[in-house]
């Protein structure tokens, strides 16, 4: 089947901006179920940490530079750095990581 | 119009929107080596404005995956935004015109959220707009340097840069795990279950879309079922 990139977008985009105009425009009255509130609460971590491996491990050149920029993104979070200071610590193990491969 | 608000806004926006420069450059640089036109790049961070669901639609574009899927993982990664709206919608000031709030909700992302969220008060949705005209500039822009760079950039900067976004993932979910036991299982166990994904070969089949709704689907609502949250935990944080 053959798909247009464009028919993507608008799903995309359609539906986000529903899920964020819904609940602002519709729901009157507050969540009150404590199973829903925390489904909700669960959600981003879960959905990040799916996302994130073992997918991250394919994401570069080699198995071994994309385990080591895990590696370091896993420290330098543990220490609470900003987003971009991790991001960028993990880019910098890879790059590293993969100049000294090119030895072997 | 409301000024003072609209100003605040904007001020608080300038961080909002030098991260997500950074974050949007990845995305654009992704997305053009992924076959997608710099235009097309572009038009996806206009017009949805969020990350995680940004980077996992594309994977699903260049995966040919279905319109269905597309519909479902972005339902299911960005459900989040509906526990902000609703948030929201009790902060907004209740004389301002309905149409506001249409407007405002397009400009609902983890971080403009919560900036908002940490008003005294109510809010003004022109405190909202402020910041939303340094937050989408930045994100679009940074699509499009990161997309026409991405064409120029020798392969090595490319494999080093793909890293990035995970990075920011970890940056998110980790210090919250380190506090939080039950967040710290959904983590691991989220990790757990997409590595069965990858790795058990009827199990491979099934498109990374999929595998994101499904762990996400099973590993919150067995935290949810378990370790239900007390009431002031109820805001969440992602990037």
């Amino acid at each position: 089947m053959n798909h247009n990139t464009y028919i993507y977008i608008l799903v995309m985009a359609g539906v986000t901006y529903l899920i964020r105009m819904f609940p602002m425009v519709l729901i009157k009255k507050e969540i009150t179920s404590p199973y829903m509130k925390s489904f909700l609460y669960y959600v981003p971590y879960a959905c990040l940490a799916a996302m994130t491996f073992p997918a991250i491990l394919s994401s570069t050149a080699s198995t071994i530079s994309a385990a080591a920029g895990f590696a370091v993104a896993l420290v330098i979070a543990y220490w609470e750095k900003s987003l971009l200071t991790v991001a960028f610590a993990a880019c910098c193990a890879v790059f590293i990581v993969e100049r000294i491969l090119q030895f072997f | 119009m409301d000024n003072e608000s609209f100003k605040k806004g904007l001020k608080d926006g300038i961080p909002i929107g030098l991260g997500y420069f950074a974050v949007s450059f990845t995305f654009g640089m992704m997305a053009v080596s992924g076959g997608l036109s710099t235009w097309q790049a572009v038009l996806i961070s206009l017009t949805n404005l969020t990350s995680a669901g940004q980077f996992a639609g594309l994977d699903i574009i260049t995966s040919s995956g279905s319109y269905w899927e597309m519909a479902l993982t972005q339902l299911i990664i960005n459900l989040r935004y509906c526990l902000m709206s609703f948030s929201l919608s009790q902060k907004l000031k209740r004389d301002v015109p309905w149409g506001h709030r249409y407007l405002v909700s397009f400009g609902i992302t983890d971080e403009i959220f919560g900036v908002s969220a940490s008003q005294e008060g109510k809010i003004s949705p022109f405190y909202n707009y402020g910041a939303m005209c340094v937050a989408i500039p930045g994100w679009t822009l940074g699509t499009l340097v990161g997309a026409i760079s991405g064409n120029l950039l020798p392969d090595f900067m490319v494999s080093a840069l793909s890293v990035a976004i995970y990075g920011m993932f970890l940056a998110v979910i980790i210090p919250p795990a380190k506090k939080n036991r039950a967040v710290l299982g959904v983590v691991l166990g989220a990790m757990a279950v997409s590595t069965l994904f990858s790795v058990v070969p009827v199990l491979q089949k099934i498109s990374s879309g999929f595998v994101i709704i499904i762990t996400t689907l099973l590993v919150a609502g067995i935290a949810a079922h378990f370790c239900p949250i007390e009431e002031e935990e109820g805001g969440t944080r992602e990037s």
